[in-house]
């Protein structure tokens, strides 16, 4: 497989992942804004800035934005053409890297995929945006749903599929992880923490919705939400499609299946990396990482994906055939010397 | 529908000068008769909507939104008798077998300049000729291995080539995609009609590459070299990959070392026979032609000097398409087969010859100027209908360059039911360009791609001047 095309694939595959969990976020969010009375617009901040910060584009945001009012964090989040990750841009961005590996995608992904991004630069997504948010959402997380069936119902199951699986799976972990650290400034910096109110709770549910989780964890620890189990839940359960052990399993997989090697072994840094992070996530507790704090574990744990988003690239897509030493050696060998 | 129809006096595709439909449109006439409005709207919009999602578009140049735009297509299909089409086949394959014999020649003997058939002036002036090339001896002796000419058909209804693309002829996807699109939208009239497949392009054409690949490599690797994302064309490059199952690379996808190519993959360096290139020979290897080529790759002529890697087109093809040359086209036919050409030029006027020179620039508002080397509709006076400035310019031009200029009369190309609105139809001008495939025979997909002027009286029928295209129908019988 071409390097070039792997590399359209991985990212084909994360900006779709993006732009589902931004749907998911925006929308809980505004969905659980309906639950509280009395909003003063410093209430309204304490809300929005946090789900900008989980975003990691902080920065960003207030260079368009003086204020995290909801309009503001909505539309940067929603729409914003200079947010890179907004939602809008990551469905542009899917698709143009779709339209690069055109030949190696399906044609019903293909066409579910347009069919997306032509509804989202459409003049009817904006209406709809304005009359029915949830709508609008419903209509992404739909999307990318069906995207996911297409492309498990379609694909061949070959190298291309792998980077698929490893831009999904890396991606999936990193915005779990950044969802779940939205409401990191009510816990203790480290410790577990104690009684929680009735709103915060309401806000560790909407944790879960955004990702797609209240269902499940409901299955599992019955009807009490704490930070305790929303956190074990999210993070180490082995089992729940979207928790960040889940994802940096099916991500460690997929690359040794690039590779073949087997398990327990790697032959690069992204397997290195990966395998080592499998490892630390499925023998800890919840309670260590608490001991840590929540909120500095997920950090270094965001850190370790850049990692192995890096080796991966280093390994597969940048290689550097002709590096100096390797050049020089070549022309060296093909002097003539009479 | 239909009955408002009129096909005044152009030499119309489906109606005679009387009004009678031709007999093998009979069926289509029937169906459309049969049809509402309301019906055709509703099919005509439906196939609209599938283009548009599958993303079978065009990119529009210097549109800062990234606009793509869908081809225009009219639901009118072109149907060619099989015994016209015989015709015109023969006469194709006439005309490439002596285009690849001029190649031939003018990059080895040149015996056709020797015996003062063509002015040597001509040959080295031309934009495309690489001198690079002479003795070089390419693969199987093939230059041009796809060919698009244009046909038009003017009053009378006899076929003429309009111009030959023997660099990158594109268009053919539309050809295939088109069918597909007229087979959902209207699938009981295929069987009643009886109309002859194009779906094999694809095949064909690998199986051309696959010829054409350097001695003794028993099972080639084959790829297509596309501009990138943003070329015009760029759904066909991947679309034409895609059905070959070939990959589609990117200049910077290729290296090569030791004058043998590789593409850059996952698990390293893999070798690369035969590259269907659609770039342009000035940008295929910045270290022997435009150093500034962001598209290439550096070294690749040299590799393919040395027979390990086979090119399609070959290089240098393009002074069979330079529009002085193709002045000379039916006398290479003479030349090389000692045969009266099947399909006859349109009369041209060489702008370097005194005489018709004399004629061109007496006759500017009378006649088409076209720029020898230019594409797409652009570089071209249309004399009856310019305005007395736009003459002006193309006088200037002719005369200050007048190698690079030729003149023909205006043909009023021959028009087909076109539908414009509310169930309307009129006559709009048609071409057709066939893609002819020089491999280890020459194949011809039955018809081409027809393409239709949508704007009323416009004789221009580039997608970009607002053109439009049909389904090509090449029927089994005569009627």
């Amino acid at each position: 497989m071409l390097s070039r095309v792997a590399n359209c694939l991985y990212w084909m595959s994360r900006y779709i992942e993006r732009a589902e969990n931004t749907a998911r976020l925006v929308d809980t969010n505004l969905q659980l804004l309906l639950d509280f009375r009395n909003l003063n617009e410093q209430r309204l901040a304490e809300h929005w800035l946090p789900i900008v910060q989980a975003t990691g584009d902080e920065e960003a945001f207030f260079k368009l934005h003086p204020k995290a009012t909801a309009a503001a964090v909505t539309e940067f989040l929603v729409f914003q053409p200079e947010n890179s990750n907004s939602l809008v841009q990551s469905i542009c961005q899917a698709r143009e890297n779709a339209r690069m590996v055109r030949d190696q995608i399906t044609f019903e992904l293909w066409e579910e995929l347009n069919r997306l991004y032509l509804f989202v630069r459409s003049p009817r997504a904006r209406d709809l945006w304005r009359s029915s948010p949830s709508e609008f959402f419903q209509e992404i997380k739909a999307s990318s749903l069906h995207m996911i069936g297409i492309t498990y119902a379609t694909l061949l199951r070959n190298e291309g599929w792998y980077f698929l699986q490893a831009g999904k799976f890396i991606e999936r972990a990193d915005k779990t992880s950044r969802i779940l650290d939205v409401r990191y400034q009510t816990l203790p910096e480290k410790g577990m923490p104690t009684n929680i109110s009735q709103a915060e709770a309401l806000e560790w549910s909407a944790i879960l919705r955004s990702c797609s989780a209240l269902d499940s964890y409901k299955a599992l620890y019955g009807a009490d939400v704490t930070p305790k189990s929303v956190a074990e839940f999210l993070l180490i359960n082995a089992d729940f499609s979207r928790s960040i052990l889940f994802s940096a399993n099916l991500l460690d997989q997929s690359l040794r299946r690039i590779s073949g090697v087997p398990e327990g072994r790697f032959t690069n840094d992204a397997e290195r990396l990966a395998g080592r992070l499998v490892s630390e996530l499925r023998f800890s507790t919840i309670e260590e990482v608490f001991d840590q704090g929540l909120h500095n574990y997920l950090d270094v744990l965001q850190q370790k994906l850049n990692d192995i988003g890096n080796a991966l690239f280093q390994t597969y897509i940048f290689q550097s055939f002709s590096s100096l030493e390797e050049e020089i050696l070549v022309q060296q060998e093909e002097q003539q010397q009479q | 529908m239909l009955k408002r129809y009129a096909p005044e006096t152009f030499f119309d595709e489906m109606y005679t000068a009387a009004g009678e439909v031709r007999p093998h449109y009979r069926r289509i006439e029937q169906c459309l008769t049969g049809m509402t409005p309301e019906e055709f709207d509703r099919k005509r919009e439906a196939v609209d909507l599938a283009f548009l999602r599958q993303g079978i578009t065009f990119n529009v140049y210097g549109d800062s939104q990234g606009t793509e735009r869908i081809f225009p297509f009219d639901l009118v299909p072109r149907i060619i008798p099989q015994k016209e089409w015989e015709q015109v086949e023969r006469g194709l394959v006439q005309r490439i077998t002596a285009l690849n014999l001029f190649l031939h020649d003018l990059y080895h003997e040149q015996r056709i300049i020797k015996d003062g058939v063509i002015p040597p002036y001509y040959v080295l002036s031309g934009k495309h000729f690489r001198r690079e090339f002479v003795n070089f001896n390419v693969p199987k002796d093939i230059y041009i291995h796809v060919c698009g000419s244009d046909l038009i058909r003017g009053a009378d209804g006899k076929y003429m080539v309009l111009e030959d693309n023997a660099r990158c002829p594109s268009g053919v996807s539309y050809v295939l995609e088109n069918r597909r699109a007229m087979k959902r939208t209207f699938p009981g009239l295929f069987e009643q009609v009886g109309v002859q497949p194009v779906d094999h392009y694809p095949q064909e054409l690998l199986k051309m590459l696959q010829y054409i690949a350097p001695a003794g490599v028993a099972d080639p690797t084959v790829v297509l070299l596309t501009p990138g994302a943003y070329n015009s064309a760029y759904f066909e490059h991947t679309y034409l990959a895609r059905q070959m199952g070939i990959e589609i690379v990117e200049g910077r996808d290729l290296l090569v070392r030791d004058s043998r190519v590789f593409m850059r993959t996952t698990k390293g360096l893999q070798p690369v026979h035969v590259i269907y290139r659609r770039i342009d020979d000035d940008f295929i290897d910045p270290t022997v032609f435009r150093r500034d080529s962001m598209l290439g790759v550096p070294g690749l002529v040299n590799a393919y000097r040395s027979g390990n890697v086979s090119l399609a087109n070959s290089i240098g093809t393009g002074i069979a398409d330079d529009k002085v040359i193709y002045y000379f086209v039916p006398k290479m036919i003479k030349y090389y087969l000692d045969q009266d050409p099947l399909i006859d030029n349109v009369p041209t006027y060489l702008a370097n010859e005194e005489s018709d020179r004399k004629y061109i620039l007496d006759n500017l508002d009378q006649l088409v100027v076209k720029a020898a080397n230019e594409s797409g509709g652009y570089g071209m006076l249309m004399g009856p209908q310019a305005s007395k400035e736009e003459i002006a310019v193309f006088r200037k031009k002719v005369e200050e360059d007048p190698r690079n200029y030729i003149a023909q009369p205006m043909i009023s190309l021959s028009r087909h039911p076109t539908h414009v609105a509310d169930g309307n139809f009129e006559g709009r001008h048609v071409d057709l360009r066939p893609f002819i495939l020089y491999g280890e025979k020459i194949v011809i997909v039955p018809g081409g791609l027809t393409r239709v002027a949508l704007r009323k009286g416009s004789l221009v029928v580039n997608s970009s001047q607002g053109g439009g295209s049909k389904d090509t129908w090449v029927l089994y019988g005569d009627d």
